[in-house]
């Protein structure tokens, strides 16, 4: 062997350099603050009123639970056009069975994830053994479950909802230590997340050290953390001066932390990059693609339904309209937070920041007042602008 | 003789790797300038700055062409002086037509509307001039790689090409399709187009190029002026890996131990004709610290017998056994046959080895993530260590185990594939054309790797292209043509000459 000093021309990486490498990562972040500063100011501080912040997440979550499942199936390189849709099927199907049909709560829950799990392996099976293009079959599902929804609700709306259903939206978490105003569970939850989040970023930093293989300068760890445990806290702090923690926030949180954990930490979700990079080399290194692929659209079609159940509850009816053009919105946030068309590339933690961008942009936006019509196109604007930035930034790259 | 291309002091840097270094390069009007080089040198990237792709501004230095200082801001720049760049991996769109693809961007069309006639004119007169029998309607997707290599020229040609630039064109061609390209290339200088060719194929640059340009580390390392002196492959080898190399095979020692694994009666159809046989009742063994090596020309079925063997990845209608150990194994599915002990390094490493997005680390461990897992859950730590331990072993250039594949050099990116079958650990390891494109020095190692594994008593099968590599390599020879195996030989008694019979008198 040759020795294996010569051919590696390292240049030592300065701060420049790093940003510019990761310049997408700490963009998103920056963009969401920059944006929510922005209506914070313009919306003379309303956007960050306590109540203001607990109705973006009891707005968003939905969009942000299928955003989860979206970013997966993007990532394997396909995507799923019939979430909306979905959505808005299972919402029907829990409003007919337990307000029509006195079905348990308990019972009907469990039921309609069901439903949506099949519904997403219907989907996936066209997809996957019959390698029809997934944008065709959701499509298709689209307008199937549209229509279907329609059909389930005699086209009417169905509520309401009793109240054990509805906590499943706008339920809080009980403060344990009893105290209300501020709610302190909610600070501690939010105190130990902050810590575990600096903690585990400090952790990785030491392995990574070890192998020499870091290269964030020391300061753009410590503002980057202090940033985003900052944020968090004060976040918490908010809802704690209101009413605690949303239950859907905690749903959120959970879930969030679980897909991160299984895109980044797992087998199965290494192997949903591999198969979205190349699946022809995924194939010939073992990886059951088709599977895999088939189980990123069942999850899909799970957490579609859970948004649906978690809608419903929120408007405490179900509405024919229910989910209408929400995949737009899931697949633009997806996007936002850097998942690349082709599949392979994308985050859990981008997706859910380019959610809370949407999501902070259309509460802004309500709140000045701006119509419709111009949030449509702002929005749209934004989405091309992070999908430029991308492509610009890879480009700068070589 | 006047300079019609000079590079003075090109630097171009990436982030976190320095891939050229002020190099220079000077080339004559009407000469055949060769550039050599190990893996990773900065061949590719140098043609690239060259040719625009990477434009003016993102690197220093200047390019001076036909007396001129040359700034291009894209390819399309770069073109419209007559510099053609044919990339080491080919760019046709494969299901148009040959004539679409020697067109594209460039059609004979007025107003918008494609002019057939015209098109299907022209591109007949330049597939004569390149030699190409085929109609010009024929899909390019229906060609070998050599005929693609072809139809990339006349391509080329019909820009009105002054100084045309070929990145490994033969690294994937046959003897006989590499013969008629350098004819070609001798052909297109007689008429007075300059080229550059990269090769890591030095018999081939001796024959063909008028000066030689060697590149280490990003740096020009010598200027060979091949029509003054007469230079040998080893001065050659020298100035590229910095030191003398006696030999190009490293030492083995024959040791065919117990039966390891053995094939009987492997009979496939074609994927999509059912009635086209492909393979064509194959019997073969391995025994445990052989190497086996499977010689024949292109489109012999080497491939196809691989993939098949490896979970029926390809054809269908599969029939035969498969023992290992004695034993008969399950290979119907990859799966399985990596569990059963089967490896198999891909020959289209870009296709189908390797995801590119993907970082050098993670591409190694992709076969064999168990082992770097518990209970479903990645260690990253201890993945990170086995990517090192391979990036050490393989002398893989980079800065990290981090940087993506896309961003290696061809040959690098073929050692991260190597890596990736060790590492799941194989009983047998089928390589099909494991040195495709690879430097000298890197082959020399990668024999090294096969000598060790074979030490190990593990087994393995070449399938190579390359007569003399597999002269060098095995123990013993299967001579492969349509389908079927129609020679067998063993070291001692095999040459070119006998191979080549046994290929003929079928
Ligand atoms: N886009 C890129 N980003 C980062 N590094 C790159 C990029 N392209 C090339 N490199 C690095 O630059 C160096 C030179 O690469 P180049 O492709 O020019 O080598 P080469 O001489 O053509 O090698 P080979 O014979 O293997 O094709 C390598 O170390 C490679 O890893
Ligand atoms: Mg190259």
């Amino acid at each position: 062997m040759t020795d294996t000093t010569q051919g590696e021309r390292a240049t030592q990486p300065n701060m420049g350099a790093y940003l510019l490498g990761h310049l997408r990562e700490y963009g998103l972040l920056f963009a969401l603050i920059a944006i929510m500063l922005f209506f914070q100011v313009v919306t003379d501080g309303t956007l960050l009123r306590p109540v203001n912040i607990t109705n973006l997440f009891l707005q968003n979550s939905y969009i942000i639970i299928m955003a989860l499942g979206m970013l997966i199936v993007i990532v394997g390189g396909h995507i799923d056009l019939s979430v909306g849709s979905v959505m808005g099927f299972v919402g029907a199907l829990a409003a007919v069975m337990i307000v029509n049909l006195d079905v348990p709560v308990a019972i009907t829950i469990p039921v309609c994830l069901v439903v949506g799990g099949l519904i997403g392996a219907a989907q996936g099976y066209w997809v996957t053994y019959w390698n029809i293009p997934s944008f065709i079959v959701t499509l298709a599902g689209m307008l199937v479950f549209r229509g279907l929804s329609l059909w389930l609700l005699e086209g009417q709306s169905v509520g309401p909802f009793p109240r054990e259903f509805q906590l499943l939206s706008t339920g809080f978490i009980p403060d344990v230590f009893g105290v209300g105003r501020p709610n302190v569970t909610a600070l501690a939850v939010g105190v130990i997340a902050a810590c575990a989040i600096v903690y585990l970023g400090m952790r990785k930093r030491a392995r990574n050290m070890a192998y020499g293989i870091e290269d964030e300068p020391i300061s753009f760890f410590v503002v980057r953390n202090a940033i985003v445990a900052g944020a968090l806290l004060f976040v918490i702090y908010k809802l704690s001066t209101f009413r605690g923690l949303p239950n859907v926030l905690v749903t959120m949180g959970l879930l969030t932390i679980v897909y991160a954990f299984l895109t980044e930490q797992t087998t199965i979700g290494r192997r949903v990059y591999a198969l979205g990079g190349n699946v022809k080399a995924a194939k010939l290194s073992g990886i059951p693609t088709e599977r895999l692929t088939f189980l990123t659209f069942v999850n899909m079609g799970v957490l579609a339904a859970l948004a649906g159940l978690i809608f419903a509850a929120r408007l405490n009816t179900a509405t024919p309209k229910a989910g209408f053009a929400v995949e737009l919105d899931v697949i633009a946030a997806v996007f936002i937070g850097g998942a690349s068309m082709s599949g392979g590339v994308g985050k859990i933690v981008g997706a859910v920041i380019g959610a809370f961008i949407m999501g902070v942009m259309n509460n802004g936006m309500s709140i000045m007042g701006i119509g419709i019509d111009y949030q449509q196109v702002i929005k749209g604007l934004v989405l091309l602008a992070a999908v430029i930035f991308d492509v610009y930034n890879k480009q700068k790259q070589r | 003789m006047t300079t019609l291309l000079e590079m003075r002091d090109i630097t171009k840097t990436f982030p976190g790797v320095k891939a050229l270094d002020n190099v220079n390069l000077k080339v004559t009007a009407g000469e055949i300038h060769a550039l050599v080089g190990e893996n990773g040198a900065g061949k590719s990237t140098l043609m690239k700055v060259l040719s625009g792709v990477y434009p003016q501004g993102t690197y220093d230095g200047d390019i001076h062409y036909d007396g001129q200082v040359a700034r291009f801001g894209g390819i399309a720049d770069s073109e419209a002086l007559g510099i053609i760049i044919i990339h080491q991996e080919l760019a046709l769109v494969p299901l148009l037509s040959i004539a679409e693809n020697l067109f594209v961007g460039n059609e004979c069309a007025s107003k918008g509307v494609m002019n057939w006639p015209e098109t299907f004119r022209r591109t007949e007169a330049l597939l004569k001039k390149v030699g190409l029998k085929e109609a010009p309607a024929t899909p390019v997707d229906r060609l070998g790689v050599g005929k693609q290599q072809l139809v990339e020229i006349a391509k080329a040609l019909s820009k009105d090409v002054r100084l045309l630039i070929l990145d490994e064109p033969t690294a994937a061609l046959s003897e006989s399709d590499s013969q008629a390209l350098l004819d070609l290339l001798l052909e297109l200088k007689a008429e007075g187009v300059t080229s550059i060719i990269i090769s890591h194929k030095l018999n081939e640059v001796r024959r063909v190029a008028d000066t030689i340009t060697v590149i280490r580390d990003g740096a020009t390392v010598s200027t060979l002026d091949a029509r003054t002196e007469s230079i040998t492959e080893d001065r050659i080898v020298r100035d590229m890996v910095g030191r003398d190399m006696s030999q190009r095979y490293p030492e083995r020692e024959r040791r065919a131990g117990d039966m390891l694994m053995e094939v009987q009666g492997w009979n496939v159809w074609h994927p999509e004709h059912a009635t086209r046989q492909m393979i064509k009742d194959i019997n073969f063994h391995v025994r445990a610290g052989e190497v086996v090596g499977i010689a024949g020309l292109m489109g012999a079925g080497r491939t196809e017998l691989a993939m098949s063997l490896f979970g029926r990845s390809y054809g269908q209608n599969i029939s035969g056994t498969v023992k290992l150990k004695g034993q008969v194994v399950d290979t119907s599915t990859v799966a399985a046959a990596i569990r059963s002990g089967l490896a198999y390094v891909t020959e289209d490493r870009k296709e189908l080895g390797l995801v590119l997005e993907d970082t050098i680390q993670r591409n190694i461990t992709l076969a064999n993530l168990s082992d770097v897992s518990r209970s479903g859950v990645i260690n990253e730590a201890e993945e990170t260590k086995v990517a090192e331990r391979y990036r050490k072993a393989m002398n893989i250039r980079t800065p990290s185990v981090f940087q993506r594949v896309m961003n290696l050099s061809g040959g690098n990116q073929q050692k991260v594939v190597l890596s990736k079958w060790l590492f799941a650990g194989p009983e047998v390891l089928i390589l099909d054309e494991p040195t495709r494109g690879i430097d000298v020095g890197a082959k020399f190692e990668i024999y090294g790797i096969i000598n060790e594994l074979s030490a190990q008593g593990k087994g393995v099968v070449m399938i190579s292209s390359e007569m003399p590599e597999l002269l060098g390599m095995s123990d013993r020879i299967y001579v492969m043509n349509e389908g079927g195996f129609v020679g067998e030989l063993d070291a001692s008694e095999a040459s070119q000459e006998r191979i080549m019979s046994f290929i003929v008198t079928d």
